[in-house]
């Protein structure tokens, strides 16, 4: 009876394993196209291509939106690690969420169409880069969350570091905005959509704070 | 068998119950308490391993106890049991972790004193002497394994769901040793006074095998510390599990096996031979605390962490109850055996 039920935990343990790696690579590979996304649209305003892009960002979004659901009802179901069971699905669904954040911005991108003059596409695309950094160095937390609690304090100092980047690089964007002779309502748009690209950065932030938090406590 | 017999069994028997509602929670309140280990399955496992360490390796402190008193009539015997259930239910009503084991030595001093018999001191300060170790040599023991659990899951770098799954398996096995050697450690307390006055006959089972009546005694008793287990010890795993400090699973983990390891010195038969025969001085086969053995631990590993998460408040009023235990034990002892011999006409002693 134990050793059934313990050859399925070991089973569970595993699967879960498997799926909660598979949730950061989606959320590092959502990066990725973003980081394509942004450079994609600006040269070819809107084409076949950015679609393509943004229908590949929906599909990442809904398998991860899957795997949240499944490790929570795995997690509940067999009672795993009870001491951080509420932590970790609270972190997975914030991250969820970022990735929520970075599909919005797709969408937004696809059905506003904003009007980039040129000489904003390099900090646009710097900013991108940066925004996306940050989160690269977000899922390296959460992977030491998990496997190497030891490494969690210096991988949340790299996402502070980027976010602060993000910061200094948002707002010199957006006031070369302002100062352009573009008319209010364009300016307004453009600002609309920096400021949004910059809050992924501020919601990665949160949820590596949150983590060195749940580190402390998961502390042996 | 005589009625009489099973009656005064039954003092055995409700101390036997009161060890399982109470010691045998230590085993695997910490488990249970931070939820690693279903109640269910921590009752059906306690209940097997308390039973076998009860038959295979309770002879020791038996020995011991009846150094200490040679309870020689039933109805006194009677009264000592019941002396130490009712001292142990009392102080479980006052919500303090004690043991059926101080229970029993303050019970068994309670019938020397009424009867006049002479207890013996030197093994009366070896039983105490052992109270004071015990949770000195779980907290040491506690303190060395913490640090090198933790270093090794450190270096190891293992998946958070993996070292539950670890986890929760050392649990169990910890749990399971922890049950086999409080049963070997505790069944004195519960049927030791028994043993010289035992009712039952050996049996053989097809010229292989002897069950011996002391064995009989035991699985009895077992038996008792498993109802006790399944009725009563799961409010007591809880408490004891999350009251004196906030433990993660792996510190629970610990806190078992440490306390295990204290009971498994403190019976084994095997070990003290083994010392003996290299010269070294051997452990006294005298039985222990679990609850003193668990608070060992558990307090050793709050020190590890600083000692300020210790709850230092209830560990004093736990210490406090370990010492007034056996005097109370003693003192009912004493009322139980005086309304026995002079309302009942029973004969306490010969």
């Amino acid at each position: 009876m134990f050793g059934l039920k313990s050859a399925s935990l070991f089973g569970d343990t595993k699967k879960l394993e498997r799926e909660i790696d598979e949730f950061v690579d989606i959320v590092s590979e959502v990066g990725l196209v973003f980081k394509s996304i942004v450079p994609t649209y600006l040269n070819h305003s809107a084409n076949g291509k950015f679609e393509e892009m943004v229908e590949k960002v929906k599909e990442m979004e809904s398998k991860a939106d899957k795997i949240t659901k499944d490790v929570e009802h795995t997690l509940y179901e067999e009672t795993l690690i009870p001491d951080a069971r509420s932590d970790v699905l609270r972190l997975l669904e914030h991250i969820d969420e970022l990735i929520g954040m970075y599909q919005g911005n797709c969408y937004h991108f696809s059905i506003q169409k904003p009007n980039f003059p040129k000489e904003f596409h390099e900090d646009l695309i710097e900013l991108t880069e940066t925004v996306v950094n940050c989160v690269e160095s977000l899922c390296l937390t959460v992977r030491s969350f998990f496997r190497d609690i030891k490494s969690v304090r210096d991988n949340a100092h790299k996402v502070t570091f980027y976010e602060k980047e993000s910061d200094i690089k948002f707002s010199a964007l957006a006031r070369r905005i302002f100062d352009s002779e573009l008319p209010l309502d364009q300016k307004m748009h453009l600002r609309y959509f920096v400021e949004k690209i910059d809050r992924i950065c501020d919601q990665a932030e949160d949820i590596a704070d949150e983590v060195q938090i749940y580190a402390i406590k998961r502390s042996v | 068998m005589e009625i009489t017999i099973l009656i005064f069994l039954f003092g055995g028997l409700f101390l036997g119950w009161s060890l399982g509602a109470n010691d045998a929670a230590n085993v695997f309140g910490t488990a249970v308490g931070t939820r690693m280990v279903s109640f269910t399955s921590a009752a059906i496992i306690c209940s097997v391993f308390v039973i076998l360490g009860a038959i295979i390796s309770g002879a020791g402190t038996t020995e011991t106890l009846g150094k200490l008193g040679a309870i020689n009539a039933l109805p006194g015997a009677f009264a000592a049991c019941v002396a130490a259930g009712i001292s142990v239910y009392l102080m479980t009503k006052v919500g303090l972790p004690v043991s059926t084991t101080q229970a029993i030595v303050g019970a068994i001093v309670g019938w020397n004193l009424y009867t006049g018999s002479s207890t013996n001191l030197q093994v009366l300060i070896t039983i105490l002497g052992t109270w004071i170790l015990c949770p000195i040599i779980a907290g040491v023991i506690a303190m060395g394994l913490f640090t090198f659990t933790k270093r090794v899951i450190l270096n190891r770098k293992l998946h958070i769901l993996r070292l539950d799954a670890y986890t929760r398996t050392a649990l169990l096995l910890a749990g399971a040793f922890g049950a086999y050697s409080l049963g070997a450690n505790n069944i004195a307390n519960v049927m030791g006074v028994f043993v010289p006055i035992s009712p039952f006959t050996d049996v053989t089972i097809g010229n292989l095998f002897v069950f011996s009546s002391k064995e009989q005694l035991f699985l009895l008793g077992g038996l008792a510390i498993a109802v006790g287990v399944f009725t009563y010890s799961k409010r007591v795993m809880f408490t004891v599990g999350n009251d004196l400090l906030k433990m993660t699973p792996v510190a629970a983990f610990i806190v078992v096996i440490s306390h295990s390891i204290v009971l498994f010195l403190f019976a084994s038969q095997g070990i003290s031979a083994f010392l003996q025969s290299i010269n070294l001085p051997s452990i006294p086969l005298v039985p222990v605390s679990s609850s003193q053995a668990v608070v060992g631990g558990v307090i050793g590993i709050g020190l590890l962490k600083g000692g300020k998460e210790v709850q230092w408040s209830i560990a004093g009023r736990i210490s406090l109850g370990w010492m007034t235990l056996p005097i109370i034990a003693a003192l009912i002892s004493l009322i139980v055996l005086f309304i026995l011999e002079n309302i009942f006409n029973l004969t306490v002693s010969f």
